[in-house]
């Protein structure tokens, strides 16, 4: 089974904040009790301040569940609202040391509850549009829901494909069957029973790779991947992360992310989307790699 | 403190009895059974008198009848794909929504190949319906599969019955009876059934040996194919020291077979009866009357298994669950699912499951730890509250209602 960190293993031994919390005036529920996950998430917030004064909560699941739990109330306690909004999944599983990849969804669940405990305090309605799917991928720790909505929105029909816009698949290549049995399904949906292909070379290529010179000079293609990571970074920002670029080798584009992203269980995810954006914006399939991926001569 | 192992159903203790058995084949008697010098007759010997004592275990007319494999998935596949392979005029597997996965996931890999697969409802109590099973029997199936003790309640089916029925209507039976073999008496000689897998690992020989019966007379395919071995049923070099092991495993466990179902049982019982005596919201699966003699599952209400067994381990007792969180995926265990255990319940399945190895003192320890658990993460849990009530859709204004379900 998976390892867990000495430290998720003892704040599941000794959660702080468990059990009901009197005077909460912000409650959030999150979780589904089909997959085996609930959490209850009361805050006292001091109504002048706006600081959370206590943070308590109550869990079924498993050990990274709990101990997820136990974690987000000590980071968040003493914060204010604001602040505490702030908190991402990352930092609720940097606290831990780690989560297992298939655990990860514990830390998604912590702060949903803590979105829908602030609405909640504020008087608003907390509504999720987060969705959850099997995890495919265990390399690179990509979901049936991820690798579907991006198979639907670039109209992708083979295995490497989808390795090339999500990274599922590029790793143990185990789940290979589980994405094609993906693009099968997906196929069987769209109109024309599939028969719409994108261009075999370059997927995303119909449009955007028109205005663009046939052959990019090195310094072209440099400054578009340039744009490129300037565009995305005021998102990784918002999460306390950044991206840099180290190196381009022919069609393997090599960067670092900084502060939050690095190292975490999104890199995958956050490169992915990274990637999208450059074959979009060069008109080609590159690979985006973290940098600790470049081959050492 | 001693660990205390209830873990008995995902693997055994090799008997250090078998361990010696076993060892002179990886040093002195390391020769090929295929080859004619004194090096591979040795060992050819010690096969043969392996393979008369799982014969004897199993009752199996002649010791031809004994195919060794690598494991219990082997032996379901071999049987499953030898089946659709030797008629390919029927096309159709009739089975169970609560057999293992070497089975399920297996058929479900068929029906994307057009194959057509029958899958058998169980009861809330995880029994089968033979008067559907019955119905369902016709010229196009070729081989019915239904599980002897199911590994996660130990809930038998009626497999000689279900064996007898197939046999009238000409159509082949296999049973994976991985987790009966010796627990309860088996005699097929004097059943129709055609095919039988089992595990040496669950019955405390190693893991990675295994058998397929295969009835005198049974059309049959391999799925191996290669040299000679298992009279080309099988082909590999045989995997000596395994089924030396399996075979002196298989006599010790016909020698102890009163004992799991004395001695055994009356542990299972004794924890099973200690625990629900002291824990509220909490009660057994599957078909409590028919079942094996060394395995207990119970259902905690409103918490989660993997939980459970983090506290256990803690304590150094070793058990298993069908929680969804303990299996990787998003759904508790499927046998739950279809026995239609409620949700809140099936994610705190907890598997305790014994072997002769276990002790008194063992299990009064087991029952001593096991409340004091359950309670902790009771008061963790949103669906349960104070008063020892649950929090279910009764405890309306203070109802626990997720955002998402
Ligand atoms: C009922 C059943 N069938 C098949 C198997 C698979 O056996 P093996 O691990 O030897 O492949 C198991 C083991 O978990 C089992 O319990």
């Amino acid at each position: 089974m998976w390892e867990y960190s000495d430290k998720v293993r003892e704040h599941f031994f000794n959660p702080r904040n468990a059990g009901p919390l009197e005077e909460a005036n912000g409650i959030g529920d999150v979780g589904s009790i089909k997959c085996g996950d609930a959490l209850r998430l009361m805050l006292k917030v001091n109504p002048d301040t706006e600081v959370i004064e206590e943070a308590h909560f109550q869990t079924f699941g498993c050990g990274s569940a709990i101990a997820s739990s136990s974690a987000l109330t000590e980071i968040i306690k003493g914060m204010t609202v604001d602040a505490a909004l702030g908190v991402s999944n990352q930092d609720i599983a940097d606290y831990l040391d780690g989560l297992p990849p298939e655990k990860m969804h514990c830390s998604v669940m912590g702060r949903e509850a803590l979105q829908a405990a602030v609405a909640n305090y504020r008087g608003e309605v907390w509504k999720d549009d987060h969705e959850e799917g099997a995890l495919i991928c265990k390399c690179f720790a990509v979901d049936a829901v991820m690798i579907e909505d991006v198979v639907k929105a670039n109209n992708l029909n083979t295995v490497e494909e989808v390795t090339f816009y999500t990274k599922a698949g590029g790793g143990c290549a185990a789940c290979h069957e589980g994405i094609e049995e993906i693009l099968a399904r997906v196929k069987g949906e769209r109109p024309g029973g599939g028969e719409t292909s994108p261009p075999p070379v370059c997927p995303a290529a119909p449009e955007t790779a028109k205005p663009k010179p046939s052959k990019l000079t090195s310094v072209q293609r440099i400054k578009i991947i340039e744009e490129v990571l300037e565009s995305v970074r005021p998102m990784l920002r918002r999460d306390h992360g950044d991206v840099d670029l180290v190196e381009v080798q022919g069609k393997k584009i090599f960067v670092t992310l900084k502060g939050a992203c690095s190292g975490c269980m999104m890199e995958a995810a956050t490169l992915g989307g990274v990637q999208q954006k450059m074959i979009e914006a060069l008109g080609e399939l590159v690979q985006v790699l973290p940098a600790s991926l470049m081959p050492v001569e | 403190m001693e660990p205390i192992y209830l873990d008995n159903n995902a693997t055994t203790r090799v008997d250090p009895v078998v361990v010696a058995a076993m060892l002179p084949f990886f040093t002195e008697h390391f020769g090929n059974p295929s080859s004619i010098h004194a090096f591979g007759a040795q060992v050819g010997k010690a096969l043969k008198s392996a393979r008369a004592q799982v014969q004897s275990l199993l009752g199996a007319e002649h010791d031809s009848e004994i195919i060794f494999t690598s494991c219990g998935t082997e032996s379901d596949s071999t049987a499953i794909l030898s089946a659709l392979k030797a008629q390919p005029e029927r096309n159709t597997v009739i089975t169970t929504a609560v057999e293992h996965p070497a089975i399920l996931t297996l058929c479900e890999w068929l029906e994307k190949d057009g194959y057509v697969v029958k899958k058998l409802a169980v009861d809330k109590k995880g029994r089968i319906d033979l008067d559907e099973y019955k119905s369902l029997l016709n010229d196009n199936v070729a081989l019915v599969s239904a599980m002897w003790a199911n590994n996660e309640t130990g809930t038998i089916f009626p497999v000689e019955t279900m064996a007898e029925m197939a046999h009238a209507k000409g159509i082949l039976f296999h049973t994976d009876a991985v987790q009966a073999v010796g627990k309860i008496g088996i005699d097929l000689k004097n059943t129709k059934i055609d095919m039988l897998s089992l595990s040496g690992h669950k019955l405390h020989a190693p893991k990675g040996i295994g058998v397929l019966y295969l009835r005198r007379g049974v059309r049959f395919r391999p799925l191996l194919r290669g040299g000679h071995q298992e009279r080309g049923r099988r082909a590999g070099t045989e995997n000596a020291a395994g089924i030396v092991a399996l075979g002196r495993a298989c006599e010790l466990a016909q020698a102890h077979i009163a004992e799991e179902n004395t001695t055994v049982k009356r542990l299972r019982d004794k924890l099973e009866a200690g625990i629900l005596a002291q824990v509220s919201h909490a009660f057994p699966t599957g078909d409590t009357a028919n079942r094996l003699p060394n395995t207990s599952n119970i259902a905690f209400e409103y918490i989660e298994g993997e939980a459970i067994l983090l506290m256990l381990n803690k304590m150094g007792i070793a058990a298993s669950s069908g929680s969804a969180c303990t299996s990787g995926s998003l759904e508790p265990s499927h046998v739950m699912r279809a026995m239609g255990i409620p949700y809140t319940a099936a994610h705190g399945t907890t598997r305790f499951s014994l072997s002769r190895y276990n002790t008194e003192e063992e299990i009064e320890r087991v029952i001593a730890a096991v409340p004091a658990i359950i309670a902790q993460l009771r008061k963790l849990s949103p669906y349960w509250t104070d008063n020892g009530n649950c929090g279910g859709p009764a405890a309306a204004k203070d109802s626990f209602a997720p955002a998402y379900a």
